[in-house]
């Protein structure tokens, strides 16, 4: 046993430390948080200069062979740098090696690894968010070509990407799971509009519509009609669980607040014994947290899926951290109302913006329900309930 | 990073686990009650070596043997002689049966010590001294009955023949590392018995059946369970982290072992307490199995205090920490 994650990360890690000390300047940090757009395009080509976009790939296609390990360095080392960029375009990026043409791969992936182009993800609709599959938007056979319309919410980063991964009926007639066809759109195709949304946490998403959308075949991934099988690559390339230390600089923030903050009585907040004891209980959700995180990456590393264990990390992650979020928000009392950027706010606003992000994490990356579902019937092999798969009425 | 065991592990842990399955059925845990004390099994545990693992074993391996001894509810003073041994000067005999006191003596006495009841000699510190006492065992014409059914007794530091096996601050250095691997020990004990309870909820609400439907498929039923299988595996995790920790000689070896112990406890509580609740009201009789597992889960944990202190213990460590 040996929970360390070793000398080779440990190499990595300090290779990425000073990377970051050069890119990752607070004022590019402080301007993705302001304008609600968690990428910046500076570091990301910087990001792909050094060949760390899919730095986990084979040399063959551009990447390093950094092993799982190593990517878990990275990832805890650049855990407070605003990256959605890179996320999302490495998991297309990662599904489209495995299931794109020869011709897609050689015409889209040179650009997502140099760093000059990203991807939005296409997946919910207003109708559809858990039940991705109930998708909506069509896509229909015209000439050799196909034709675009529907709309999609929280399409994040939309406003900056060159390609949009967008899950598609094709046959309406079929099994809604059955009748679905994926195609990586480029964003400046005719009949695209993207509406901003904004959200609680500050982090700016969007909306999409397509309108007559007219792409060639050559932009479909995987077969007509096997679009599901396409999005459980997707899925599984998703790391939603891979960090698990979002708690970890939040309670850094509350104990060096707590250390210089004094009650009404002029007593020291971290005094008291309230405080100390969710102090003790954040930090034990945090360690969790981190282990069961680590324990997914390991799995992961042994080369096979983290199924289970992913669906475990992802729910505990976001549900511990909502509770610790709101316990110390709480402790803050008064002091916790001010936000970042008002002179009034306690450690910069940390634990408020904290406490207003917490909300999505439960939902984003597959919702705290549908993890529980992945761990009751895959994990403990409890019988489900027939939910239905017929196609929806039109 | 290797989160795996080694073949020796494995073979010892699956050697416990028979063990434990085959010698400690609950109807023996049962007939052990009110006093908890199995001779018959101390026997077979002490013919396996398993006290022995002791003076020749990590953390991590006494963890794995603890956890199979919990997942069967062993009537056995397994984990008190495990760390009791580990400050005794000259190795006892292999049955010898100890109490380690994981509370400071009060006016000369080691309160409702674990394995009191039973165990020859007590491992404790009192004042400024770490002390070995040969003491009668307590005599009462019945056994105190108790929330865990567990062998409790309040002993003495100074009827009987006490040794001093250190003085001052090396006393308090000694009586705290010992006193961290029976934390470690006890949250492995309650891993395992979680692990069970967790087993026993999947079995019942698979085969039980309300309303025309097994009640497994009850959202509310199957999210509570994932919720709680999720918990389980984070406090087996964080068991293993702590005795590997301590195995390494790491410096964040003892917050991790307060840790574990407190995430253990309050895992396995819950962990027996949706399980009792998903029984409905056969949970709630002493003839359905889990009741045994609702007492000791919170009972196990409680002979170290009130976890109040547990957890202000652990946040002084983690404020005087540089980096927390």
């Amino acid at each position: 046993m040996d929970f360390r994650l070793g000398a080779k990360s440990d190499a990595f890690r300090r290779e990425v430390r000073a990377f970051l000390a050069e890119h990752a300047t607070p004022a590019m940090i402080e301007r993705c948080h302001r304008s609600g757009t968690l990428h910046d395009w500076a570091f990301h080509r910087a990001l792909g200069k050094k060949g760390w976009i899919a730095a986990s790939w084979p040399k063959t296609y551009g990447g390093q062979e950094r092993d799982e390990l190593e990517m878990a360095a990275f990832h805890e080392e650049a855990a407070h740098v605003p990256m959605d960029g890179l996320g999302i375009t490495l998991m297309v990026a990662s599904t489209l090696r495995r299931v794109g043409t020869d011709e897609q791969k050689a015409a889209i992936l040179p650009g997502l690894l140099r760093g000059d182009a990203i991807c939005a993800l296409g997946y919910s609709e207003p109708g559809a968010g858990s039940d991705v599959a109930a998708a909506r938007t069509r896509a229909v056979r015209d000439g050799d070509g196909w034709i675009i319309d529907g709309e999609k919410v929280f399409t994040t980063l939309a406003h900056e990407a060159q390609y949009v991964f967008l899950l598609t009926r094709t046959d309406p007639s079929r099994p809604k799971h059955d009748g679905l066809t994926m195609f990586l759109v480029p964003m400046d195709s005719p009949g695209i509009e993207v509406r901003p949304i904004h959200t609680l946490g500050g982090e700016r998403t969007n909306a999409t519509s397509y309108t007559g959308v007219r792409v060639p075949d050559s932009c479909r991934v995987g077969e007509v009609d096997g679009g599901w099988q396409v999005l459980m690559v997707a899925l599984a390339y998703e790391r939603s669980w891979a960090l698990g230390r979002e708690g970890v600089p939040v309670l850094r923030d509350f104990i060096a607040w707590a250390r210089i903050a004094r009650d009404d009585d002029g007593r020291r907040v971290i005094d008291d014994p309230a405080v100390r004891e969710t102090i003790a209980r954040v930090a034990i959700r945090n360690e969790v947290s981190i282990l069961l995180a680590l324990r997914a990456t390991w799995v992961s590393a042994s080369g096979q899926l983290p199924g289970v264990e992913g669906s475990m990390a992802k729910l505990f992650t976001s549900e511990a951290f909502q509770k610790s979020c709101s316990e110390m928000l709480a402790h803050q009392g008064h002091w916790g109302l001010a936000q970042r950027g008002e002179a009034e706010a306690a450690i910069g606003g940390a634990v408020e913006a904290a406490h207003r992000h917490a909300a999505v994490t439960t939902i984003a990356g597959g919702s705290s329900e549908i993890q529980r579902g992945i761990i009751a019937a895959r994990g403990l092999r409890l019988p489900r309930a027939k939910a239905s798969r017929e196609p929806r009425e039109r | 990073m290797d989160l795996s065991l080694t073949d020796e592990q494995r073979l010892l842990r699956d050697t416990a686990a028979r063990f434990f399955r085959d010698a400690s059925p609950l109807e023996r845990v049962r007939a052990a009650e009110p006093l908890g004390f199995d001779a018959g099994l101390w026997q077979g545990v002490v013919e396996l070596g398993l006290p022995l693992l002791a003076d020749e074993h990590g953390l991590i391996d006494r963890c794995l043997v603890c956890a199979e001894a919990g997942r069967h509810l062993a009537p056995v003073p397994l984990i008190e002689t495990l760390a009791a041994r580990r400050l005794v000067p000259t190795p006892p005999p292999a049955e010898a049966m100890l109490a380690f006191a994981p509370r400071p003596a009060v006016d000369g006495r080691w309160e409702m010590v674990p394995a009191g009841a039973i165990a020859t000699a007590v491992v404790g510190i009192d004042g400024d001294r770490l002390l070995l006492v040969h003491s009668g065992r307590p005599r009462r014409d019945r056994p105190m009955s108790n929330l865990g059914c567990a062998p409790l007794a309040h002993r003495s530091t100074s009827n009987g023949r006490a040794t001093v096996l250190a003085e001052g601050a090396e006393a308090h250095r000694r009586f705290r590392a010992v006193r961290d691997e029976w934390r470690v020990m006890t949250a492995a004990a309650l891993v395992g018995l979680a692990e069970r309870a967790l087993d026993i909820a999947v079995g019942h609400v698979t085969q039980r059946e309300q309303f025309g439907v097994p009640i497994a498929t009850f959202q509310t039923v199957a999210h509570r369970l994932a919720d709680l299988a999720t918990a389980v595996d984070g406090a087996r995790l964080l068991v293993h982290k702590a005795a590997w920790a301590h195995d390494e000689g790491d410096a964040g070896a003892p917050t991790l072992a307060a840790m574990a112990f407190l995430f253990a406890a309050e895992t396995a509580e819950r962990a027996a307490g949706d399980s009792l609740h998903l029984h409905g009201g056969y949970g709630f009789t002493l003839e359905y199995d889990i009741q045994l597992f609702y007492r000791r889960a919170k009972a196990w944990p409680l002979v170290a205090g009130s976890p109040r202190r547990e957890i202000q213990d652990l946040a002084a460590a983690l404020v005087a920490a540089p980096e927390a």
